[in-house]
């Protein structure tokens, strides 16, 4: 065929890059392998398992010089790579669903400890039922523990934002933990074309870590002492203070690694909003599916829009405040549930996000895919029509509208 | 300008300026015969071409001999709809066994579209109803190649050497390439059994003609 | 089938089923044999505990399910406590209300056992709940597709252990989940084959018979997991004994027994040429790794000999 278009290709790149074939999980253990990690502290669960066993894979064979724990369930994976990062080293782990929830205690402990553990999801629904496909709920159960999450679109995404995790994690204005997020199935075992950066290169960008504070026995430290009432609220403080700092760090990552690889990274993307009246807000895979539905609807004269998030946490707002401007109504969709609460975890984001805000859109929230039910073209058009209507009457019917649903 | 290009019979020309050409492909076959390989290996050909691909197995917890499919997309243009594949250009039954099941492997398949079988030949019923919507069915007896080959009935690669016959989706030697790439840590020999399987069921592979 | 009865020979065996076929359990799965026995040898009323597993998964596909008698799956790691709070519960209900407390039987896998599970099972064998434990031993996480586990041989090649050039497989032992669970003071814990179906069913008998924790460690040969044609199930099964790899013993009140006296064993070569999982091992290199398996081996029968007040 002579028609071959580059669009993701390689303008502006500094570096030298292959273009090969690789699916989700794979392309993610392939990074933290390029990431030249120390320690990988790990306990498989689809659809994460293929990074555990690529990594264990290439430890075995000699083509990564790191420390293989195979620990015996995920509390304990999480346990020991807040030791190792601690002590120094560049950590890696990977889990989904179950083994996340398994985690959540720890989960606090590594942000609050100031770890540098990078963790990647292949997203996956809570039990029960027992499901092994898509959801977000693992995704949102760590918005509020003080870990960046990044959250993927496709292949290339995963690899690209597995090594700017590293880069981001250890970075002296950031050192927090950061999850990756990728769709369970629809990116994890799915193969599409990416661009890896030749291994000579990749150091340029992620040089070995440089700890800060790391166990020392000759500058001897207590790490997570007794904090009562008289310091406690001080140390989230300033906790919290430092994660929200974390932000303009991260976009100066972004660009750096833009401009590195020619391929752009921002907090969020959008598409169609320049002259967009209702929008679709949307995480991972299926960003991809509502702009394609978008684009056809554009062609026949239809002004819709897109938005959807490469960083959950912290939370864009400025960004999305930026967005949602000139919208007449917003479509929040959520692939989870937070039962009883007015909405589910990414409307009552953007929700609180755009509180204060004079002029916003008028929003309401589609629960759409739990447990890997596919959101097809008519689903997303759907939704969109119901933002037309919605934008029309200047009223939201229906506050919460499932999709995708068998009646 | 670009033109969206989804009837099949496009396919055969080898050459055509600015198009934009997505194609989707569903393979049929059973859990342990490498229906998901045969999707893939086509998705690695796709790419050594520059093109764009996605490639997604259907998982369910279903285990051994149980009916198994994969999914192929390919583009010109980035790939960036994530949904399912519903309505296939190009249907692939690599286990004979199942070209019986008319309803299930042509479910959904376009008109004018494509079915190949693993078939020495085509069930009736199966053409009965391919004609009344335009399909063209290849056919090539897999089962006969793999085991002169492999001695055990691989059916993934002849039928995918049969796919590129009928489709010129792609070319044999990328798809060799593939086939090189993916299983370079089985041997030589696999290897060398593997292209060897996809060069003669692509010679082999016919058209049904009534 | 409400009676507790130990039996001579197959042919004993109850006829009534309560794991019904069509489960998608592998063709050649040491699984069903346990399931079958176990609900044949435990008196009704019973309940069943499932882990996270491939019994889980393969016998319960909504809308279907193979199970006849009430069955639950909580989570991966909390097979025994599940079972710990339902026991309890029954034992409040028997007083106040009087209803019939069940046998309550856990099936978890070796993963579900050995590792994330360890916990939970050590604190409900602690308290001293009333409930047969049974860890069916595929040695590695098979429904996830085959990564090690605490049970996995020394030696072996899953996808979390595999035969690399620089690590050949496993290089850790299989853990002592008797010698763990005896540890708790438990009254009686046996190990079982399926190719000594008799012995194995009259184990079954005897912990269904025992008030308190029991344990008992199954060994279920995986044709998909080892790699090799699943009509050698059997075959694999026998030679694990004859090889003295897995030997059939229990414990109870103090006491050893091995069940199966193997005098003359078969080389260990005869069972690992079997399995592709092994294959590895049977290369020049990696000599020092076979040899240090049949240490191994040796040190563990004599061990149990020892225990069993046997002279070696
Ligand atoms: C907390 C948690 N972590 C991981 C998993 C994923 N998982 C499900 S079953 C399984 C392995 C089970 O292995 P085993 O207990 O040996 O049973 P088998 O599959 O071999 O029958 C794993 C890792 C899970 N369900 N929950
Ligand atoms: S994978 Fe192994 S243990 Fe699981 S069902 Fe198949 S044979 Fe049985
Ligand atoms: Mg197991």
């Amino acid at each position: 065929m002579s028609c071959k278009s580059n669009r993701n290709g390689e303008r502006r790149m500094s570096v030298k890059s292959r273009r090969i074939g690789l699916n989700g999980d794979t392309a993610v253990a392939y990074a933290a392998k390029q990431a030249n990690v120390d320690v990988i502290s790990a306990y498989p669960i689809t659809p994460q398992t293929i990074m555990v066993e690529k990594l264990a894979e290439y430890v075995n064979n000699g083509e990564l010089d790191a420390v293989f724990i195979p620990v015996e369930s995920e509390h304990t994976a999480l346990s020991a790579a807040v030791g190792a990062s601690l002590a120094g080293a560049r950590v890696f782990t990977a889990t989904a669903s179950q083994g996340l929830a398994l985690m959540y205690e720890i989960l606090w402990i590594a942000a609050g400890l100031r770890t540098t553990v990078v963790m990647a999801l292949g997203n996956r629904a809570f039990s029960p039922n027992i499901n092994i496909h898509c959801s977000h709920d693992d995704l949102y159960a760590v918005r509020d523990t003080g870990w960046i999450e990044l959250i993927a679109e496709n292949v290339q995404e995963a690899y690209d934002l597995t090594l700017q995790a590293f880069k981001i994690s250890e970075d002296k204005k950031v050192l927090f933990p950061s999850t990756i997020s990728l769709d369970g199935f629809i990116l994890t075992h799915s193969l599409e074309a990416l661009y890896v950066i030749d291994d000579a290169y990749v150091e340029n960008f992620l040089p070995p870590k440089d700890p800060v504070y790391p166990i020392d026995p000759n500058n001897p430290i207590t790490y997570g002492p007794l904090d009562l009432q008289d310091y406690y609220i001080e140390h989230k403080k300033l906790q919290d203070y430092h994660f929200e700092n974390s932000y303009p760090r991260i976009l100066e990552i972004f660009q750096e690694y833009s401009e590195f690889t020619g391929r752009t990274y921002k907090p969020i993307k959008t598409y169609g909003l320049d002259d967009a009246e209702v929008a679709i807000m949307i995480l991972g895979s299926s960003a991809g599916t509502a702009r394609f539905v978008a684009k056809k609807l554009r062609e026949k004269g239809q002004k819709v829009g897109v938005i959807s998030l490469t960083l959950y946490r912290p939370f864009p707002v400025d960004k999305i405040k930026e967005a949602t401007k000139g919208l007449k109504a917003l479509a929040i969709m959520d692939r989870s549930l937070s039962f009883g609460s007015p909405g589910a975890q990414l409307y009552m984001d953007v929700a609180s996000a755009l509180v204060n805000e004079r002029e916003k859109p008028l929003l309401f929230n589609v629960i759409y895919g739990l447990g890997g039910r596919d959101l097809t073209p008519d689903q997303v058009e759907y939704v969109f029509k119901k933002a037309q209507e919605y934008a029309k009457e200047g009223e939201v019917k229906e506050l919460k509208l499932w999709v995708g649903v068998r009646e | 300008m670009i033109k969206l290009i989804s009837n099949i019979t496009y396919l055969h020309l080898k050459k055509i300026e600015r198009c934009r050409l997505l194609i989707e492909v569903r393979w049929h076959g059973r859990g342990g015969q490498g229906v998901v390989t045969s999707s893939e290996l086509l998705a690695l050909a796709a790419i050594y071409e520059g093109k764009y691909v996605y490639h997604a197995p259907e998982f369910g917890p279903e285990r051994r001999g149980a009916p198994v499919r994969a999914y192929t997309r390919i583009d010109n243009e980035p790939i960036e709809q994530h949904f399912g594949i519903y309505e296939p250009d190009i249907v692939v039954v690599i286990d004979p066994t199942l070209q019986t099941e008319v309803d299930y492997i042509l479910s959904g398949l376009k008109k004018n579209g494509m079915l190949i079988l693993n078939a020495d030949e085509p069930y009736e019923k199966v053409i009965e109803k391919a004609k009344m919507n335009d399909i063209r069915v290849w056919y090539v007896n897999a089962y006969d190649i793999a085991m002169d080959i492999f001695g055990r009935p691989f059916y993934n690669t002849p039928m995918l050497g049969a796919l590129v016959k009928a489709s010129n989706i792609v070319n044999l030697e990328s798809v060799n390439r593939a086939i090189e790439e993916k299983f370079k840590g089985r041997g030589k020999e696999i290897i060398q059994k593997n292209i060897q399987a996809v060069e003669l069921a692509n010679k082999e592979v016919k058209q049904y003609e009534s | 089938m409400s009676e507790l009865k130990s039996i001579k020979t197959l042919k004993d065996i109850p006829r009534k089923e309560q794991f019904a076929p069509g489960h998608r359990l592998c063709a050649g799965c040491g699984i069903p044999q346990l399931v079958r026995f176990t609900l044949k040898a435990v008196p009704d009323p019973k309940i069943v505990v499932n882990a996270t597993s491939c019994l889980e998964v393969a016998s319960t596909i909504f809308p279907y399910t193979a199970w006849k008698i009430p069955w639950i799956h909580n989570a991966f790691e909390n097979s025994a406590a599940t079972a710990s709070g339902i026991e309890a519960a029954f034992r409040a209900l028997e007083k106040k209300k009087g209803i019939k407390k069940p046998k309550i039987i856990v099936f978890a896998g070796d993963g579900g056992t050995f590792d994330i599970g360890m916990q939970a099972l050590s604190g409900a064998l602690e308290r001293g709940h009333d409930f047969i434990y049974i860890c069916y031993d595929n040695e590695a996480y098979m429904n996830t597709g085959i990564q090690r586990s605490g049970a996995t041989p020394k030696g072996a090649a899953t996808t979390t252990s595999p035969a690399g050039r620089v690590i050949p497989g496993k290089q850790e032992r299989k853990k002592d989940l008797i010698g763990i669970a005896i540890a708790h003071g438990i009254r009686y814990a046996a190990t079982m084959n399926p190719a000594y179906p008799v012995d194995m069913y009259n184990k079954i008998v005897k912990a269904a018979s025992i008030k308190g924790p029991v344990v008992l460690h199954y060994f279920t040969p995986c044709p998909t997991g080892w790699y090799f044609d699943p009509s050698l199930s059997i075959e694999v099964a026998r030679l694990a004994v004859q090889t003295r790899l897995w030997p059939l013993y229990e414990y109870e009140d103090g006491k050893y027994k091995i069940n199966i006296m193997v005098r003359r064993p078969k080389p260990i070569e005869d069972y690992f040429k079997l399995q592709r999982r092994f294959a590895h091992l049977l290369r020049p290199e990696n000599k020092w790794l076979l040899d240090d398996i049949k240490k191994d081996i040796e040190e563990n029968w004599k061990r149990l000999l020892r225990l069993a007040g046997i002279e070696a």
